[in-house]
């Protein structure tokens, strides 16, 4: 049941406000950095307040302004969305603090330029995820392409200018492939608000048509969702300071193409008109192939970064596998594992920036012994990687295990066999890492973790991810949020 | 005084032409602010004309109370009271980074300077006030031969520039003449409503078509259709610095606003190919614009072929003739005369601080921090990125291209689309990064050029927040009267 609220937009504004401050407190880096921290902090708070609500069954909805005659700018907190604002504005607490400590180890230079980009990702991330229409996403998501390239580009070497250039030019035509599946959707249905169960069934489009559609909004979301072949630019986009893969490439920029996606096949769509195009079984494969092939093209990487990257664009697969199978449990466990390889992912990139920034390693064959000079980071990234192969207890088990229910209940055995196999592959990608950095070094060094503002993050990270598996709405109600995501109790 | 609206722009603007010179004589300092007063005053005015529209309805202003058909008619209807807005109060913006380059760049002969724009932005707001064909002809010379005198006073290039825009000025203004006397051999009237009640009734003889050819294609080359924009390019690369930003900004909109009226409103002869053939050249000009844009090495000769590209966009808007697309290129009229000025007065404040127009020597993060930004907000309207006004006219385009079935067209617009993330990139990475170590200049540009891009960066954004309201109250009202 919609009502009328002020809450929407008031999460936006500690990141819309956090901007002109930043850019303002300049000079006085501690400052600059409060004000990072306390956007974050407020947006989480008011997210959370909105969670009680939601699950209450009521969808808080703002209309700020008219973005085109008939179709407003309407932030509306439904399940999916403040499940998915929950995760990135958490999240985004520790990567500022996690940066505090990153950007002072590595001496980046720009930090104002950073601080600035990554509340405008964050302020676009939120807005994406409570859209409540397709142009409303729209205008959030070509915001988010154009905040995260200054981070992309941030060392400005030329490594890192090219990987902006690729990155821009994958996702700003992804986002034209996006306008166009937008406008032709909103002239078909004469509107584009989401609805549970999809409304574009109703317009009378012609199955041609709606192949079409599929494919353009595939393609504009599929960008960020890193689904091969349109992967290219999130491996290069490693060149961005380590907290921008961990929350941007991790958590925020690459699950709001998947976010899209739920939004499109959950909302757009709808289940049965996916089913009735056979649609859905298309995007499964495609995603199946992904998850497989991405495994694959990780065990062959040594740049750990890259490793993770690769390992990112198939487990971000597995929400699309889930949200395109169609079965209520397959799109609950797609959804959930958007927290759960969020949770995981960012613990591992964390690890990688603290092993970088304290023992500057970044190859996957330098880090022999490095398990006995830093433990407890180590131990974060052993625990990790156990968890995102999908392992019993651990939170990517409680979406895997969904997303086989779904996959059996729709005898999707392509898909369940991906699943399965890249179960393996995660193991035979992470164990030789963890392996070796328990073994024996030439020159064993002395204990020297990363400094608090890093090891601490990462340490409460993998402890939610565990907790998350053990009890999944033991921090907050996510599975319940899933649930109701899905439609269902 | 608000029944003088209709004219009322137009009289400011040209009083400030007479008043200039002779102030100008005795106080050259004062020139540019009372060029910047008397066309803020016009654009204050062209808004209060907006407003009486919206109020009370579009309205016909008879000259000294003459009657037409002898006497000159004036037109306040939604498309010419929204169009004279626009371009009043980009060339104010225009004028107002115009003077630090201006006052160094020409000394003695700034009040002539200062005098010949004022006369051209009178020629500009003529156009879109007239309601009478063959004043519109007076008008756009009036206009035409004081940017000419305006472009070659750079001297050097420019005057090759200035020849050539003048040729081919002159040759789009006399087919513009030729067209519309076939069309008062056919009727007995010049006025506009009288043609627009009496062509419908004509038969579609060779007098008709020729007669809507000829004053087509004249139109079409003074607003820089491709293929017919030959003079386009080197009027922008090598007009004077300070006025680059006027001329690109609002030059081509009073052509593309007479294009609209004597198509839609005039002739408005749906059975003859008129509006497609329209349609299809700006779509080919959207995509011939911007990959000659992608091309470029000189930032402002870059902007000149994305001004081919862009005017594609409006030229598609009007040849789709339906609702959706009327106001996505009336809209666009408005915005792509922001954004290009604010593109221009930026590659200017670079010029001005020493800067050099080449891509390789453009890096003006450094030093220029606030001037670099704004052209991302430029750049970011170009490509058609929300919330910049850019997107919200292409978002119009689109969905009138749908609503007229012409995938090809939804194609092109795309397309023009992606084509301006290539050359915009370019210019953006110039500004931002490359040449970072050359760098431009030294200093921040200079208070008043800073003022106009921010004030020009505020509008592209509001321009987009406000499109709605916009198209709801006057270009819905616009694009109906046409239909």
């Amino acid at each position: 049941m919609p009502v009328s609220s002020v809450l929407p937009v008031l999460a936006l504004l500690p990141s819309a406000l956090a901007v002109p401050l930043i850019v303002l407190s300049r000079r006085r880096p501690a400052l600059r950095e409060t004000w990072s921290v306390l956007a974050a902090v407020s947006q989480t708070l008011i997210v959370m307040a909105m969670v009680p609500v939601v699950l209450s069954g009521v969808a808080p909805i703002s209309r700020p302004l008219s973005l085109a005659p008939g179709i407003p700018l309407e932030l509306r907190a439904d399940a999916a969305g403040v499940f998915f604002a929950l995760v990135a504005s958490t999240l985004w607490i520790l990567t500022t603090i996690y940066s505090i400590g990153y950007t002072r180890a590595e001496r980046e230079r720009r930090q104002t330029r950073y601080f600035a980009a990554f509340a405008v990702c964050l302020f676009a991330t939120v807005g994406i995820a409570l859209a409540g229409n397709l142009l409303t996403f729209y205008v959030f998501y070509e915001l988010l392409t154009v905040g995260g390239y200054p981070l992309v580009i941030h060392r400005e070497t030329p490594e890192a200018v090219r990987a902006g250039r690729v990155y821009l030019a994958y996702t700003l035509g992804g986002g034209v492939a996006l306008l166009a599946a937008v406008a032709w959707t909103v002239a078909l249905a004469g509107h584009g608000t989401f609805t549970a169960g999809g409304f574009l069934s109703a317009s009378g489009a012609s199955p041609v048509v709606l192949w079409v559609l599929g494919v353009l909004f595939v393609v504009g979301c599929g960008v960020k969702a890193a689904i091969l072949p349109l992967h290219t630019w999130l491996p290069l986009a490693m060149v961005a300071p380590t907290p921008v893969s961990a929350l941007l490439h991790a958590v925020a920029v690459v699950k709001a193409g998947v976010f899209g996606l739920v939004r499109v096949t959950g909302f757009v769509f709808g289940a049965d008109l996916l089913a009735d195009l056979g649609a859905g079984r298309a995007l499964a494969w495609l995603a199946a192939a992904t998850i497989v092939l991405a495994s694959l093209a990780a065990l062959a990487q040594d740049n750990l970064k890259r490793l993770l990257a690769f390992s990112t664009i198939g487990q971000l697969s597995y929400v699309v596998l889930g949200v395109a199978l169609g079965p209520r449990d397959a799109f609950t466990g797609g959804v959930m594992h958007m927290a759960s390889h969020a949770l995981m992912k960012i613990t591992l990139f964390f690890c990688a920036g603290a092993i970088a920034a304290t023992a500057h390693l970044d190859r996957v064959s330098q880090l022999t012994g490095i398990g006995r000079r830093m433990p407890l980071t180590m131990g974060a990234f052993a625990l990790a990687a156990f968890m995102l192969a999908g392992l019993p207890p651990g939170a990517g088990f409680v979406s895997k295990w969904l997303l086989l229910l779904g996959g059996l209940e729709a005898s999707a055995w392509v898909g369940v066999a991906a699943l399965l196999a890249s179960t393996l592959l995660n193991i035979a990608y992470f164990a030789p890492i963890v392996v070796r950095a328990w073994m024996p070094a030439a020159s064993p060094g002395v204990v020297a973790e990363a400094p608090a503002t890093m090891l601490v993050p990462l340490l409460v990270t993998a402890l939610a991810a565990l907790a998350v598996g053990v009890a999944p709405d033991a921090l907050a109600p996510l599975l319940t949020l899933a649930r109701a995501a899905a439609g269902g109790p | 005084m608000r029944a003088h609206l209709p004219i009322l722009p137009l009289l400011i603007s040209l009083t400030g032409a007479l008043v200039i010179p002779l102030v100008g004589f005795a106080w050259r300092r004062l020139c540019w602010p009372l060029a910047v007063a008397a066309a803020g005053a016009a654009s204050a005015a062209a808004i209060a004309g907006v407003g009486e529209v919206v109020a009370r309805g579009a309205r016909r202003y008879p000259v000294g109370g003459w009657a037409p058909p002898w006497g000159i008619e004036l037109v306040l209807d939604p498309l010419s009271a929204f169009s004279a807005a626009a371009v009043a109060t980009v060339a104010t913006c225009a004028l107002l980074a115009s003077g630090p380059g201006a006052t160094r760049a020409y000394g003695m002969a700034l009040p002539a300077f200062y005098s010949l724009a004022l006369i051209a932005l009178t020629g500009f707001l003529g156009i879109i006030a007239s309601g009478d064909m063959f004043n519109v002809f007076v008008f756009l010379e009036i206009a035409a031969i004081a940017t000419y005198g305006l472009v070659a006073s750079a001297g050097g290039p420019a005057l090759a520039a200035a020849f050539r825009y003048i040729v081919l000025g002159t040759v789009g203004a006399s087919f513009y003449l030729f067209g519309v006397g076939c069309l008062y051999a056919l009727t007995g009237t010049l006025n506009m409503a009288d043609l627009s009640a009496r062509l419908p009734a004509t038969s579609a003889s060779p007098l008709l078509v020729g007669g809507i050819a000829f004053a087509g294609v004249g139109l079409a080359i003074k607003m820089g259709l491709f293929p017919l924009h030959g003079w386009l390019p080197d009027a922008y690369t090598h007009a004077p610095a300070p006025i680059t930003a006027f001329i690109a900004g609002v030059g081509t909109k009073a052509a593309a606003y007479a294009m609209a009226r004597t198509m839609l409103y005039v002739v408005h002869r749906p059975d003859l190919p008129v509006t497609t053939a329209l349609a299809w050249a700006g779509g080919v000009a959207i995509i011939a614009g911007g990959v000659m844009a992608a091309r470029q090495s000189d930032a402002r000769r870059l902007l000149a072929y994305s001004s081919v590209s862009q005017l594609g966009y409006i030229a598609v808007g009007i040849g789709l003739a339906n609702e959706a697309g009327l106001a996505g290129a009336y809209l666009h009229l408005l915005n792509h005369a922001v954004m290009k000025a604010l593109l221009f007065v930026a590659v200017g404040a670079a010029l001005l601080r020493g800067g050099r127009p080449w891509l390789p020597a453009l890096g003006l993060d450094r030093t220029m921090p606030l001037t670099a930004a704004c052209v991302v907000v430029g750049a970011l309207s170009i490509v058609g990125v929300p919330p910049a006004g850019g997107f919200f006219s292409k978002w119009y385009l689109i969905r009138g291209a749908l609503d007229a079935g012409e995938p090809l067209l939804v194609a092109a617009l795309l397309a023009g689309g992606l084509l301006a993330v290539v050359y915009m990139y370019r210019l953006t990475e110039a500004v931002w990064i490359g040449g970072a170590a050359q760098g431009a200049g030294g200093r921040e540009a200079p208070a008043s050029v800073l003022a106009c891009l921010v004030l020009l960066a505020g509008l592209t954004i509001a321009a987009g927040l406000a499109s709605a309201t916009l198209v709801d109250t006057i270009l819905v009202p616009a694009a109906r009267g046409a239909l």
